[in-house]
C-alpha cells in the first residue's frame, strides 16, 4: 500500500469521514454519559448479570443453530441448482431486511400456543413461546441469513476445482466435505459464525413480540437496557457500555480471523 | 481394450468415440475449444453426457441409464494447474487418495513417500503448498495422481502452465511414469505427443478427425489440425558434445539450455518451416548439413513439403519448382543449430 497511488479524489474522502463521525460520535457520547462511580454496581446487579449471562447463553445457542443448518444451506444454494433457486435464496435472506417485529410476530403465529405448529408442540408437552427457546429461536431466524450469505460467497470465491480433483482421486462426497471443502472455507463459516452471534447478541424486536421479557428466562441484555432506560438511565448507559464492548470484541476477533487465514 | 466410451452433447457440439488399449497412452490433439478437455471431464465424471456409453476394463462409466460417480471410477485427473489441497503438507496431499481408498494413516503415508521418491520429490514431503515452485507443485501432483492408483491416468495440458525451463526435466518423469500405464494426455505441444504417446487423436469441432500411432498421424498428416503440426522432424540417438548423435549416424548440432550429460538417450525435435533445400552443398553458417535422397513431394498452395526418410522440409512451392525436384533426386537439407531442440529421452 505504503506510496501507491489510490486515485480517489478527495472530496470522497471528507465524505467518508463524514460518515466514520457519525458512526464514532454516539460510541464516544455513551463513553461519556457513563457515570464511572455507579459504573461497577450498576453492571454488576443481580437483574443486569441475570441479562447478560442469559444474552451470552442464547447468542452461544443460536450461533451453534445457525452453523448447523446454516453450512448446509450456503452448500445446497452453492453448490447445487434447483428450479427455483433464486426464490429460494431471496426467501431465505428475508429476514435480513425484514423488521424484527415482524419476525417476531411470524414466529408467534408459527410456534404459539394458537400457532401453526404450536397447538401440536403442546400435545406434546412442548410449550416455546414465553421461554428461553423462544428466545434462542428468536435470535436464529434473524441471525441465520448472515452465515447462509457470507458462507455462500466464500463457496462461490472457492469453486469447484479442489472438489472435481478430490472426487477424481476416489473420495467419496462425504469425505470431500470433511476433508477438502469445509477446511477451505473454515475461514468463512467463522467469519460467518461471529457475524451472527454479533445479530443475535443484538437481538430485540423478535425477541421482545415472540419471547416477552421475564428477568431470567427471556430478558437479554438489549431488553433489559430498554426497560432500565425508563427507571434508571444511568444503568441504560452502563450496559449499553458493556453490549458495546462486546461488540467490538466480537468484530476484532472476525477482523483477526479473516486476516489470518485469509487468502 | 481398456476403455471404450463414446459420448455425444449436442449443446456443447460433442460427438466423440474413443478407446483405448491396457496400457497404452493417447495424446489429444486439437485446436482450442475443439472438445478435448470436455472429453477428459465425461470420461472423468465431472460432466454427464446426453448420449453414449463408456466402459473401464469391463466396469460401465456411463450409459442410457446407468452413471458411476467419479470417486468409484478409478480415473485420475491432472490439470495444468496442480490444485494441490492449501491446507494439507505435501505428505498429506499425495496420502489423499490411499487414505480415500481406506488405507490406514501409517499405510497412506508409506505410499505417499513412495510415490513422491518416483517423481524425485521426497524432500518435499513436510512442505506447504504454497511454498512450491509450479514446477515442483505439479511434480507432487503426478504423485498424488499416481497415488490414487487409477485405471486411467488423465492429463490435460501438464505441462503447459511450467516455465520453458522446468517443462523438460517434468515430461521427463512422466515418459518415466507413462511407461505401461493406460494414460489420456491431452497437449498442445507436439513434443509431448512424440515423447509420452503411443498414438495420437485430432479433435476439431468435437469430432475425432485423426487417429493412429504419433508417428505417422504426424508425419501424414490428412487432417488439417494434423498438418500444422505435421512433419515435424524426430531423430532419436544419443546426445554428444554441442547436440545429437542419431541412430542412423548422423551428426546433429543443437543449441541447448542445459549442458546435456553425453552418451544418453534423447531426441531432437525441428520444424520443417526450418529446412533449407539446396542442390549443391551449402557452405554456409548453418551447421546441420545432411545428404539426402527426395522420397515425396506434397504440395499445399504456395508450401510445399519436401521428404527425404524420415526428414521433411517445407519451402515454397515456387522454390521446389526452380530446384526441379523430383523423387529420387539427390538434394541437401540445411538446418540452423538454434532452430534445433533436443530433449533427453
Amino acid at each position: 500500500m505504503s506510496g501507491s497511488y489510490s486515485g480517489i479524489p478527495r472530496w470522497v474522502l471528507a465524505v467518508a469521514a463524514a460518515g466514520a463521525l457519525f458512526l464514532l460520535v454516539p460510541l464516544a457520547a455513551i463513553v461519556l454519559r457513563v457515570d464511572w462511580t455507579r459504573f461497577g454496581a450498576l453492571v454488576s446487579s443481580e437483574p443486569s448479570r441475570a441479562a447478560l449471562l442469559l444474552s451470552l447463553q442464547t447468542s452461544g445457542t443460536s450461533t451453534a443453530l445457525c452453523v448447523l443448518f446454516g453450512v448446509p444451506m450456503a452448500f445446497a444454494l452453492a453448490r447445487t441448482r434447483f428450479r427455483g433457486q433464486r426464490v429460494v435464496r431471496a426467501l431465505v435472506l428475508l429476514p435480513l431486511v425484514l423488521p424484527p417485529v415482524v419476525g417476531g410476530i411470524a414466529l408467534l403465529y408459527t410456534f404459539g400456543r394458537q400457532g401453526l405448529l404450536g397447538e401440536s408442540l403442546r400435545i406434546l408437552g412442548v410449550d416455546i413461546a414465553f421461554s428461553t427457546a423462544a428466545v434462542v429461536l428468536a435470535q436464529t431466524f434473524v441471525a441465520l441469513p448472515f452465515l447462509v450469505l457470507s458462507l455462500e460467497g466464500a463457496l462461490r470465491t472457492a469453486g469447484t476445482r479442489y472438489e472435481a480433483v478430490a472426487a477424481t482421486l476416489g473420495a467419496r462426497p462425504t469425505t470431500v466435505l470433511r476433508r477438502v471443502s469445509l477446511p477451505l472455507v473454515g475461514p468463512g463459516i467463522v467469519s460467518g459464525a461471529v457475524l451472527s452471534f454479533a445479530r443475535a447478541l443484538g437481538e430485540f424486536g423478535a425477541t421482545l413480540t415472540f419471547a416477552g421479557s421475564l428477568q431470567g428466562v427471556t430478558r437479554t441484555l438489549p431488553l433489559e437496557i430498554y426497560l432500565q432506560r425508563e427507571t434508571d438511565p444511568d444503568a441504560a448507559v452502563a450496559l449499553s457500555l458493556v453490549l458495546v464492548a462486546v461488540a467490538v470484541l466480537v468484530v476484532a476477533l472476525a477482523h483477526r480471523i479473516h486476516e489470518g487465514t485469509g487468502p | 481394450m481398456n476403455l471404450v466410451a463414446s459420448a455425444k452433447i449436442p449443446t456443447r457440439n460433442i460427438d466423440l468415440r474413443l478407446s483405448l488399449s491396457a496400457g497404452e497412452t493417447v495424446a489429444v490433439m486439437g485446436p482450442n475449444g475443439a472438445g478435448k478437455s470436455t472429453l477428459l471431464a465425461v470420461l472423468a465424471g465431472l460432466i454427464r453426457p446426453d448420449h453414449g456409453s463408456a466402459s473401464l476394463n469391463g466396469k460401465t462409466l456411463y450409459d442410457d441409464g446407468a452413471w458411476l460417480p467419479p470417486h468409484a471410477r478409478g480415473i485420475a485427473l491432472l490439470a495444468q494447474d496442480a490444485l494441490l489441497f492449501p491446507h494439507l503438507s505435501v505428505l498429506e496431499n499425495v496420502a489423499f487418495g490411499p487414505r480415500s481408498a481406506g488405507a490406514s494413516r501409517s499405510a497412506a503415508r508409506q505410499a505417499a513417500n513412495r510415490w513422491l521418491q518416483e517423481v524425485d520429490a521426497a524432500d518435499l514431503a513436510g512442505h506447504r503448498p504454497s511454498r512450491l515452485s509450479g514446477g515442483q507443485a505439479q511434480r507432487v501432483a503426478v504423485a498424488r495422481a499416481l497415488a490414487a492408483e487409477p485405471a486411467l491416468l488423465l492429463l490435460d495440458e501438464p505441462l503447459a502452465a511450467l516455465d520453458i525451463s522446468v517443462a523438460p526435466v517434468l515430461r521427463r518423469t512422466l515418459r518415466r511414469v507413462l511407461e505401461g500405464r493406460s494414460a489420456i494426455i491431452v497437449t498442445h505441444d507436439v513434443v509431448d505427443a512424440l515423447l509420452l504417446a503411443d498414438r495420437v487423436v485430432i479433435i476439431d469441432g468435437g469430432r475425432i478427425v485423426e487417429d493412429g500411432p504419433t508417428r505417422s498421424v504426424l508425419e501424414r498428416p490428412r487432417s488439417r489440425f494434423a498438418a500444422g503440426l505435421a512433419g515435424v522432424n524426430l531423430l532419436t540417438g544419443t546426445t554428444a558434445a554441442g547436440g545429437l548423435h542419431t541412430s542412423t549416424g548422423l551428426q546433429l548440432a543443437a543449441l541447448t539450455e542445459e549442458d546435456l550429460p553425453p552418451g544418453k538417450d534423447a531426441a531432437a525435435v525441428f520444424s520443417p518451416r526450418a529446412v533449407a533445400v539446396h542442390r549443391l552443398r551449402p557452405t554456409g553458417s548453418p551447421r546441420n548439413v545432411f545428404s539426402v535422397t527426395v522420397t515425396d513431394l506434397e504440395q499445399h498452395g504456395p508450401r510445399t513439403t519436401v521428404r527425404a526418410g524420415h526428414l521433411s522440409a517445407e519451402i515454397t512451392t515456387a522454390s521446389a519448382a526452380d530446384l526441379d525436384l523430383l523423387p529420387g533426386t539427390g538434394m541437401y537439407f540445411s538446418v540452423k543449430s538454434a532452430e534445433v531442440t533436443v530433449y533427453l529421452l
